[in-house]
């Protein structure tokens, strides 16, 4: 749904995250958010229906862009700039209290 | 920690009283949730410096370089990637950063917090695809993303017409653009004069309409936008002279204005006002910028939308303000009157009795199946039958929906929820009450509260 | 007249008393307060609890029993006649002991309370018999095990709130909220009642206006006594289902938020307390320490209606007979027992042979 302008001028991305497990390349100065605009099927899934939302304001106010980063759920995505090796998972409906 | 003056929000209005405030020699902690300074008009204002972006992103944007390099001149404390959560008496600040909490204290408090897009619900404005024009635009300061495929924008305010320009400078693309704006009224025109006065500011709007005039297509008078598809924003259709049109569409862009972050000091108990022309409630601040609760100061959009220049000049008159509170030994009329800062305001100011004039919230009444609270999925039409059951009042509501419940806390329907509420009582919407605004302010960990140090129960 | 009976005061007990009055064919109408009023109807934990209640009090442990058992059906009627959903469950309910003392002192006030129950009412489970029953969880070290009553349950009291106010209207009733009452004035027959709002005319009138009864029923030779402490709750983001029973400040609700509580404090502040959500915090995650990475949407804080021995009071006028308080603490649990229970005592002249332990003339012996 969204590029980076930066894809066209660059030769190499800045850094490479991992979305759901898959090697995904990153600009400097994206945040968590930016790619759940830019990779499918990662979106947060709602506690309530289960339907799928993605980011919606980008400055902290909606919640739509809910998480799962490095192993911490329930992270707002967009406050949260991309680090290089960063592992983004979909953050589905209720989620689990880890055992 | 401790410190004389805690600022929350390193915007315009922030930094420019944390500078003001570190001149006079007091010492001040900014504290803001984004990872650089800037604020939401200067977003990543330093990093973009040597981007492709910077040029398009305008003149405006671009004089973010000095404030920011002023405000780290300055040396003042200053805690990027930190969300406050908490504000006690005594002035207590909670704050999280990297997963753990800690509470610094304060004589005194600047909520320079800023502005959130105002929340519109309409058919389809959860589904994938569908944004906020500011979103956007916040996307495109923070990694230089454009949206891709057909792009529609629908809305009202310099804003979307800002971004556009932007966009285009860019080689990106508007497939349609719907103007949600009503009609100048003789009264919007009547501030004119005065808006002459903000000559730059106004010619810079023009050439954005003419721009965007030039690029593509300029869609007026629509009524029920609906965006369609599923699980993913596929169509949006809208009537127009009785005719439903529909288009396809890859992204949808809305904005209808911003309005000021009132959880903070809604929370703090701090009296607020109701703008019945911009449908929005503000803290009331006497001349200082300081709100009903002493020591609790407000500046920029929070207190109201005045835009980035207001927002300057409102955090240096607030800087003063506090400085006075803090009885330091200065005069602090004398320095308001020799840095001219009223006048500042005064020009600063000029453009805002025409914008708001010109772009007022809509009013249509939202549909019965539209969700409004987006967290907990509460439609329209459940908040209309449980106003219908209980008292005018939003926490009614509230307790018998859900609505208001989730996560974001209220901010995206809040207003939406007064004005159902206000709606089946037959009130004037400046009546009801907002939320019980309850802590936290944002969702924080219940082990970062558990290993807080050092609380008193 | 305008109405038979005139509740004064929606809350869960007013609510409760009148939903039951008028399934009986009364006509009734229920006044409620101003929208800043307090409200423990919309703050409370909402957990239906017997283990603990009354443990020297005879008459209040029999009537929380009662209400109890009749929990089950109570809430399917209301369900039915309100049309709207309300989240009950009653799989028993634990108390959670952290280290040997807690287990140790548990225990002891169980077997008192068992000793003199027909049948044992209260079970002490040891770690592993929770770890059986709570597959989902896993608890903290220091956790020796709970106490298990099987008659405890937990109901959405939001819900449950507004069910009673729909059920009332449903049975051609009313709530008329923003209706503050000053006084009740005794007419030649029934009453008259008064407010800024206006005057309605009843032939009896119950006042259960929570912390607002004493003011309205004491001028009228009655003798409702009771105190007040805040009480904090935390509710978290909602979880998947992994507490499958509820327990006594520790709770997970059908909608999967958890929900924490609460404090007791001597104020009365009506804000709530960072410090306050620490000792909560703590106390949760040393039970279950993976709440540790769950996140506190909402803190709350409301205020308890606290009889000087704990017990509900409910009295009638001496000089205005037909004229009624009822408060208590626990009003989410006793509610089945107003609807079928007290309302009708009250209506019916039986409160002094049936309920007299509740009389408000126990205050001066
Ligand atoms: C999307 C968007 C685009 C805009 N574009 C323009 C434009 O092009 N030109 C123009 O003149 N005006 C524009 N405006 C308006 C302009 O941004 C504001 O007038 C100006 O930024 C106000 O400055 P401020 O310092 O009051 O607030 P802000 O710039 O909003 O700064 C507030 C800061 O507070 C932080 N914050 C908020 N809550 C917390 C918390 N609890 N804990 C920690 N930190 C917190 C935020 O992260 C933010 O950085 C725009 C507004 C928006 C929303
Ligand atoms: S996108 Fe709205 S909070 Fe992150």
């Amino acid at each position: 749904m969204f590029r980076s302008v930066m894809a066209g001028l660059k030769e190499q991305a800045d850094m490479t995250v991992y979305v759901n497990g898959v090697e995904t390349p990153a600009w400097d100065g994206e945040t968590v958010a930016s790619i759940l605009l830019r990779v499918p099927n990662v979106g947060r899934q709602t506690p309530v229906s289960g339907e799928t939302r993605l980011p919606y304001c980008q400055m902290g106010v909606c919640f739509e862009c809910l998480a799962v980063v490095d192993g911490v759920p329930s992270v707002q995505g967009c406050l949260m700039p991309l680090k290089d090796g960063m592992r983004i998972e979909r953050q589905r409906g209720r989620r689990e209290v880890g055992q | 920690m401790s410190y004389d003056v805690v600022v929350i929000g390193a915007g315009p209005a922030g930094m420019a009283a944390a500078v003001q405030l570190a001149k006079l020699g007091i010492s001040v902690c900014v504290v803001d949730e984004q990872p650089a300074p800037g604020g939401q008009i200067w977003r990543g204002v330093e990093r973009n410096a040597t981007s492709p972006v910077f040029k398009a992103l305008g003149e405006d944007y671009q004089k973010g370089s000095s404030a920011t390099a002023a405000f780290h001149a300055a040396g003042i404390d200053y805690q990027p990637a930190a969300q406050v959560w908490q504000i006690e008496d005594g002035w207590k600040v909670f704050l999280t950063a990297e997963g753990k909490s800690r509470c610094i204290t304060a004589k005194a408090i600047l909520l320079a917090n800023g502005a959130q897009e105002r929340p519109v619900p309409f058919a389809g404005w959860t589904l994938p695809g569908v944004m906020t024009v500011g979103a956007a635009q916040i996307l495109l300061k923070s990694g230089g993303m454009l949206p891709e495929g057909d792009v529609w924008i629908a809305g009202a305010g310099p804003l979307p017409l800002l971004y556009a320009t932007q966009l285009l400078e860019l080689g990106g693309k508007v497939a349609g653009y719907i103007d949600t704006s009503q009609k100048p009224s003789l009264k919007a025109l009547s501030h004119l004069p005065a808006a002459w006065r903000d000559f730059p500011g106004l010619m810079k709007g023009l050439r954005w309409i003419w721009k965007l005039r030039r690029s593509g297509k300029l869609v007026r008078n629509t009524r029920n936008l609906r965006a369609t598809g599923d699980g993913q924003l596929r169509q949006i259709e809208w009537e127009s002279n009785g005719k439903t049109r529909k288009r396809d569409v890859g992204v949808l862009l809305v904005h209808e204005g911003v309005v000021p972050r009132i959880h903070e000091t809604m929370a703090l108990g701090c009296d607020h006002d109701w703008n019945d022309q911009q449908k929005y409630f503000a803290p009331r601040v006497d001349q200082w910028g300081e709100t009903s609760r002493k020591g609790i100061f407000v500046a920029g959009d929070a207190g109201g939308i005045g835009g980035w220049k207001v927002a300057t000049v409102s955090g240096e008159i607030a800087g003063l303000g506090i400085a006075r509170f803090l009885n330091i030994g200065i005069d602090a009329e004398k320095l308001r009157r020799e840095a001219a800062l009223d006048d500042g305001r005064k020009r600063a100011m000029a453009l805002r009795p025409l914008l708001d004039a010109l772009y007022t919230p809509p009013q249509t009444p939202i549909a019965d199946d539209v969700v409004v609270c987006r967290c907990e999925e509460v439609t329209a039409g459940r908040i209309r039958e449980a106003a219908r059951a209980s008292a005018p009042d939003v926490g009614a509501v509230k307790a018998a929906t859900r609505c208001g419940m989730g996560p974001c806390q209220g901010r995206q329907c809040g207003y939406s929820v007064q004005a159902l509420v206000a709606e089946v009582n037959n009130l004037p919407v400046g009546d009801v009450r907002f939320f019980n605004i309850r802590p936290p302010l944002k969702p924080v960990t219940l082990g970062e509260i558990a290993t807080l140090q050092d609380v008193e129960a | 007249m305008d109405a038979d009976i005139i509740v004064i005061g929606a809350g869960v007990v007013g609510a409760a008393l009148a939903f039951g009055l008028a399934r009986d064919g009364y006509k009734v109408k229920v006044l409620d307060g101003k929208n800043r009023d307090l409200r423990a109807a919309r703050a409370n934990f909402g957990l239906v609890w017997v283990q603990g209640k009354g443990a020297d009090a005879p008459a209040y442990r029999r009537l929380t029993h009662q209400s109890a058992e009749l929990w089950p059906r109570f809430c399917d009627e209301l369900a039915n006649t309100a049309q709207v959903q309300v989240d009950y469950a009653n799989p028993g309910g634990f108390h959670y002991c952290l280290g040997d003392a807690e287990f140790e002192n548990r225990a002891a006030l169980a077997e008192r309370i068992n000793s003199t129950a027909k049948t044992p009412e209260i079970d002490m489970l040891s770690r592993q018999d929770l770890e059986k029953m709570v597959p989902a969880a896993s608890f903290g070290p220091e956790v020796t095990g709970a106490s298990y009553c099987r008659l405890d349950g937990h109901v959405n009291p939001l819900q449950l709130l507004d069910a009673l106010h729909k059920g009332i209207a449903a049975q051609g009733g009313s709530v008329l909220f923003r209706h503050p009452v000053s006084d009740v004035k005794p007419l030649a027959t029934g009453f008259a009642v008064n407010g800024p709002a206006g005057t309605l005319t009843a032939r009896y009138v119950i006042i259960a206006a929570g912390l607002g009864t004493p003011d309205l029923a004491n001028s009228h030779d009655m003798d409702v006594q009771i105190s007040t402490t805040r009480g904090q709750i935390l509710v978290t983001e909602r979880l998947d289902p992994f507490l499958p029973f509820p327990a006594s400040g520790l709770r997970q609700t059908a909608e999967g938020t958890v929900m924490i509580g609460a404090t007791q404090e001597h104020t009365s502040d009506r804000g709530v307390s960072v410090g306050s959500a620490t000792t909560l915090a703590r106390r949760a995650t040393r039970i279950i320490p993976a709440l540790a990475s769950v996140r506190l949407v909402r803190q709350w804080s409301g205020f308890r209606i606290l009889p000087p021995d704990g017990s509900p009071i409910y009295a009638q006028s001496k000089s205005a007979p037909g004229l009624f308080a009822a408060v208590c603490h626990s009003g989410v649990t006793l509610a089945a027992a107003h609807a079928a229970i007290v309302g009708p005592a009250m209506i019916n002249g039986r409160l002094d042979s049936e309920l007299s332990d509740f009389s408000d003339g126990r205050f001066h012996v």
